[in-house]
């Protein structure tokens, strides 16, 4: 019986996550407008999703921020944990307070020191896309940090000294040994990355400039009022997002697998 | 001869600058428009008008209202959920947990979409139960960031504590209440981080299901709209307050709960 109890507890959660998203990409297969009424097979809302010019910009817009955030975040985070992790115990004590802020701070808040910060104190408009960059970088670089500093943690410090030793410059011995062992680190960093960006709604909100729009901003948007048409694309776009979502879970998942019987 | 030797404690420098120009610098702004008046001047009128306006006042206890049924049902939901995957029937299948936390990386705004047209069917209108509503979308939003921190606090600890517990004469029920539940607090207590503050700060879920009741990012949001730089951040602050305040006591746990350990 207890045994049962625990089966049904954890199915019904996952209903509860899943049936949602599961619903609607169901009809978004379909030419319905609304959930519930029984109509035909349609790939319209498929077809809207890659032919409406706003929302191929939103798409495309998305992509290309959350790509270079991530880039910036990855290189900025894993360079701060390198250099972090072979500081005297004080400046390490100080840049991990700091790398702190942002994950436990409110989104809200970050964005708006961040709005407040160009446009107040230095007089940056937003039309550039130097806040937004910004502003959601310095969201996920604190991630980065935190996924690479373990692996640093785990490293065997004896190799990069047999690096030096066998004739390897610092910096070639970075490269060669470093880099390589904290790689799984700097992967999941940069993967978090490119999801908190494209998960991001209130950062950019208060940083972007005003005719950009990213998924989040634009769902928002569309829910006050949208036409139906776009309504539905963008079950759509949930379809295609959950799928990828699945994809991606998987195929890193088995990566992960071999990587640690090695 | 290079009179520059290359430093690995040098690669942290564009990340402290980084941060302390784009996350402590901002903060410090905001502390400094939220207790000064337009003219520059040190004042906590701001403050204090806060405390006096019924209808600020109002704000600041329905988001704690929200975020504390929002935290409780998550955690409600999120317990049993996290001992099962750990300890119970699921102990051995480790790609559950993943199908748990996997909606986290689909773009939320799409997810309470989806969450939303679920309801209007259901309910006909989504107008008539707001509150209903607001509470349903924020636990369907952050019940995987609940589940997370759980799980990863059972999976660490002891079976043979448990067992202990059992051949010392407690009921399964007493060994959940009096074992398990205090040993894991450090989790309950990150969990509850992850989800009291987004619940009210994440005013973008009242938007959505057309709640109109504002909460403390909403103000934000609404002082960001008319430019009301020094009100918006004054907001920002007493956040920031809650934070440390969520900061030290999660400190305060957690070292207590390694001192308890050894």
């Amino acid at each position: 019986m207890r045994k049962a109890l625990q089966h049904f507890w954890i199915w019904l959660v996952l209903a509860f996550l899943y049936l949602p998203i599961l619903i609607l990409a169901f009809y978004s297969f379909t030419d319905s407008t609304m959930i519930g009424s029984v109509r035909n097979f349609s790939l319209d809302n498929y077809v809207t999703l890659f032919t409406e010019e706003a929302l191929i910009d939103m798409m495309k817009g998305t992509l290309l921020l959350a790509a270079a955030v991530a880039v910036i975040s990855t290189l900025l985070g894993t360079m701060g944990a390198i250099g972090a992790f072979y500081s005297r115990k004080g400046v390490r004590g100080f840049l991990e307070f700091t790398n702190e802020i942002p994950i436990v701070n409110a989104d809200v808040v970050t964005g708006f020191s961040v709005c407040i910060l160009f446009i107040v104190v230095f007089h940056i408009d937003k039309s550039t896309f130097l806040l937004l960059l910004i502003g959601q970088t310095a969201l996920c670089t604190p991630f980065v940090y935190l996924s690479v500093m373990p692996r640093l943690k785990q490293m065997d410090p004896a190799l990069y000294e047999a690096g030096l030793d066998l004739g390897c410059t610092p910096m070639k011995a970075l490269f060669k040994i470093t880099i390589p062992q904290i790689m799984p680190g700097i992967v999941s960093g940069f993967m978090t990355a490119v999801t908190l960006s494209l998960d991001d709604y209130f950062i950019t909100t208060y940083t972007k400039p005003a005719t950009f729009d990213t998924i989040s901003t634009y769902v928002v948007n569309a829910t006050r009022g949208a036409q139906t048409n776009i309504k539905t694309a963008l079950w759509a776009l949930s379809a295609i997002i959950f799928v990828i979502v699945i994809a991606v879970v998987v195929i890193s998942n088995i990566g992960g697998k071999s990587d640690e019987e090695r | 001869m290079k009179i520059k030797i290359f430093d690995r404690k040098m690669l942290a420098l564009p990340y402290a600058l980084f941060m302390v120009l784009f996350v402590v610098f901002p903060l410090l702004v905001i502390l400094y428009y939220g207790f000064t008046d337009g003219s520059g001047h040190v004042s906590f009128d701001n403050l204090v008008n806060f405390f006096q306006s019924s209808k600020t006042v109002g704000t600041l206890l329905y988001s704690l209202f929200i975020a504390v049924i929002v935290t409780a049902v998550c955690l409600l939901i999120a317990y049993p959920v996290a001992y099962i995957l750990a300890k119970g029937e699921y102990a051995r299948k480790h790609a559950f947990l993943l199908v748990f936390v996997l909606p986290m990386w689909i773009n939320f705004t799409l997810r309470i979409t989806a969450m939303k047209e679920i309801l209007n069917v259901l309910e006909g209108n989504l107008a008539y139960y707001p509150f209903f509503n607001t509470i349903l979308c924020m636990v369907y939003d952050f019940l995987p960031f609940m589940i997370m921190p759980l799980f990863n606090s059972l999976t660490k600890l002891d079976n043979s504590l448990m067992e202990a517990g059992a051949d010392l004469g407690a009921n399964k029920w007493q060994t959940v209440f009096k074992v398990v539940i205090p040993l894991t607090i450090p989790g309950i207590v990150s969990g509850i981080t992850m989800v009291f503050l987004p619940a009210m700060t994440n005013y973008v879920v009242l938007d959505m299901v057309y709640n109109s009741t504002y909460i403390m990012g909403s103000l934000i949001g609404s002082y960001f709209s008319s430019y009301d730089w020094n009100n918006g951040s004054l907001i920002s602050a007493i956040l920031l307050m809650f934070i440390g305040l969520f900061t030290i006591i999660t400190d305060r746990l957690m070292s207590t709960d390694e001192t308890g350990r050894r």
